[in-house]
């Protein structure tokens, strides 16, 4: 491990050029430019309020503004993780002309494509973040937990990129997977609801450390309060998910060259 | 040992013909099957064959080498392996100290990208800082001579000017051990030159070459040792004229003729020591002796230079120098011998024979490959033909021009 930390930071320039290579590529001749990093969350936010206001409407209640402020905090983080685990996943075969022709360290194309997604985030939070200054929704002492929850966040979606873009290398259909089940993902996690609609039955749903994450961020900008020990869970399971993938990864590395 | 620059001891590697499960579905009970019979890596299955086997050679820093052979000798795999980007079944290679390999120029390039933005690209995947680039960005761009052309993408670059933006920002990694495959095939006549003036210039600076290529000339003026490989076996290493030599063996043609057989036929130098690497200028001797199966009269035999293209830039029959035809009966033998400067360089020419009838168009053997001779390069000169160049410069006012360290 102490390895893999000691090549990346022998080779930060590289990371640092891919990844600024990613969002420079995504930026160059494109009509939307940096409203591309606004848009998927747009979207998801558009749909948590259709969601809330059906539901609204079923239970005579009202939607207030509070309430799609929480959607977009939650949907912010998650077009991120969706993003850069889609974009990582194939990372390793689109840039198949550097694995067979030129050494380095491989976990730097799945992490350039996480860091260049999470430029996109940091885009996206900016903008949010003025919203929420301008509609005055309340500071508190709890938004110092905000950047361990993102730290713990991008750890995991490092954690899992690393792993799906080498799967990938070797069996083309985890694309697929991936996709089939970001698709739905969505649904499983609580990001257009609060996972305590469940009731007991809410740990169930944050087994999943990406809805420990989403619940973190919802208490501590929205609720206000401490995040419960889920995430703690969610970020032991960063750091150890993040260790078992890099090991994966390295051992299967020399064999990129050949199976790519 | 420790301290040689590389080390590539009995290595071994083995790859895969066909296809490989690519898809989970296809493995599970592949990965099963495997589990079960508990195969060791050094054996090969059915579908495996060995690309390399038990191949060795180890260079000292400073030290080149040359590896040559027809493709799919595994040739580029000593490089991949060298480069770290496979890894051997058996055996060590190590390379020891800053290493660079010119597997593909441009390699990374981004066709979106300017000329300039790749120069930072290409720059971090060949392993240089960004510090690094930026100091030596000038040298970068005045190597490349594509100052007006940087600040386009290089999508719209042509093949030889992408080719020199990929080797300008290669020659200024400063490696100690370089890797170069078969990549200066692109790229205008000066720009080759060019850089192998600048791959001269590392080894004479104690860089340690390893250089794969088709270009036997190219090999022979850079390195000092050449490694032969036919289908992944050593056939030879040492010397690389005798290396070269023994390559251009395996070329030799076949040719039938129903009048005239080819007994022997030798190519040496003014001293008779036989050789295929000449300086460009020198005498060479040519020599062969035929048989008539069939009664043959009024013929004469003619020495042919072809380019490796198939262009023919020399002919010279026997007759136009003894002023006589030769007339035989089945079963004797003749010996011509052509004596020629060879005022050619940079590249490989073939020496053919053709026998004919001396008044009537009508060839008895034909064979345009019966030796291959290899024409180094020269400093003064470029082309395919060497003129023993002189030239100098008079100004009317004195003056001092550095030119540098260039060729």
């Amino acid at each position: 491990m102490k390895r893999v930390f000691d090549e990346l930071f022998h080779h930060r320039d590289l990371l640092y050029m891919l990844t600024w290579k990613e969002i420079r590529i995504r930026y160059k001749q494109s009509l939307m430019g940096f409203l591309w990093a606004l848009l998927m969350p747009l979207l998801i936010v558009g749909a948590g309020v259709l969601m809330k206001e059906a539901y609204a409407f079923a239970s005579h209640a009202r939607v207030d503004w509070a309430d799609v402020i929480g959607v977009a905090v939650k949907a912010v983080l998650w077009a991120f993780f969706v993003s850069a685990v889609k974009f990582g996943a194939s990372s390793l075969i689109s840039n198949a002309n550097l694995v067979t022709k030129i050494y380095f360290p491989r976990e730097i194309l799945p992490l350039a494509s996480v860091f260049s997604s999470f430029f996109d985030f940091l885009v996206a939070a900016i903008f949010l973040s003025a919203v929420m200054a301008l509609s005055r929704v309340g500071l508190s002492i709890q938004l110092l937990w905000v950047p361990v929850i993102v730290l713990i966040l991008l750890m995991i979606t490092a954690a899992v990129t690393i792993a799906l873009s080498c799967a990938n290398l070797f069996f083309r259909d985890v694309k697929y997977l991936v996709d089939v089940v970001f698709a739905y993902g969505i649904l499983f996690t609580p990001v257009l609801y609060s996972a305590k609609v469940f009731g007991k039955w809410a740990p169930a749903l944050l087994l999943n450390p990406v809805a420990s994450v989403l619940e973190s961020i919802n208490d501590v900008v929205i609720l206000r309060h401490a995040p419960s020990l889920w995430l703690g869970y969610a970020g032991g399971f960063a750091v150890v998910g993040l260790v078992i993938s890099c090991v994966f990864f390295k051992k299967a590395e020399p064999w990129f060259a050949q199976e790519i | 040992m420790t301290n040689s620059a590389i080390v590539f001891q009995n290595v071994w590697k083995k790859f895969r013909r066909g296809e490989r499960h690519d898809s989970l579905r296809d493995l599970i009970p592949a990965a099963a099957k495997r589990l079960f019979a508990g195969k060791s890596t050094e054996q090969l299955s059915s579908k495996e064959f060995w690309v390399l086997r038990d191949i060795s050679f180890q260079l000292e820093r400073g030290e080149s080498i040359g590896v040559i052979g027809p493709n799919g000798s595994g040739k580029s795999t000593i490089l991949k392996l060298l480069s770290n980007i496979l890894k051997p079944d058996k055996g060590i290679t190590r390379v020891n100290g800053r290493s660079a390999s010119l597997i593909e120029l441009g390699a990374g390039f981004h066709p979106d990208l300017t000329g300039r933005e790749n120069i930072y690209l290409n720059g971090t995947i060949l392993g240089m800082k960004r510090a690094e680039i930026n100091a030596k960005f000038d040298s970068i761009v005045d190597f490349s001579e594509l100052h007006q052309f940087l600040d386009t993408p290089v999508k719209r670059y042509s093949s030889g000017m992408y080719a020199r933006l990929g080797f300008a920002v290669a020659a200024h990694v400063e490696p100690e051990v370089l890797i170069v495959d078969e990549v200066l095939s692109v790229g205008d006549y000066h720009f080759q030159e060019k850089c192998f003036a600048k791959m001269n210039e590392f080894t004479k600076n104690g860089t340690t070459l390893v250089f794969v290529s088709h270009n036997l000339a190219a090999v022979s003026s850079l390195c000092q040792s050449a490694l032969l490989l036919k289908w992944g076996e050593q056939v030879y290493q040492g010397d690389v004229r005798t290396a070269v030599a023994k390559y251009c063996a395996f070329y030799q043609e076949e040719v039938i003729s129903e009048e005239i057989e080819l007994l022997s036929a030798s190519l040496t130098d003014a001293d008779g020591q036989s050789r295929e690497v000449f300086d460009p200028g020198e005498r060479a001797i040519f020599t062969v002796t035929m048989r008539a199966l069939q009664d043959v009269s009024n013929g004469h035999a003619a020495l042919l230079i072809h380019t490796p293209d198939g262009q023919l830039i020399f002919d010279t029959p026997t007759s136009w120098h003894t002023d006589k035809t030769v007339t035989l009966k089945k079963g004797e033998t003749v010996t011509a011998t052509f004596r020629v400067d060879l005022n050619l360089q940079n590249g490989v020419f073939l020496l053919g024979l053709t026998v004919r009838d001396a008044f009537i168009d009508r060839n008895w053997y034909s064979n345009l490959k019966v030796k291959q001779v290899v024409m180094t390069g020269n400093r003064k000169s470029n082309g395919t033909m060497f003129l023993n160049p002189e030239a100098e410069l008079v100004c009317e006012r004195e003056q001092i021009v550095n030119m540098g360290t260039t060729g």
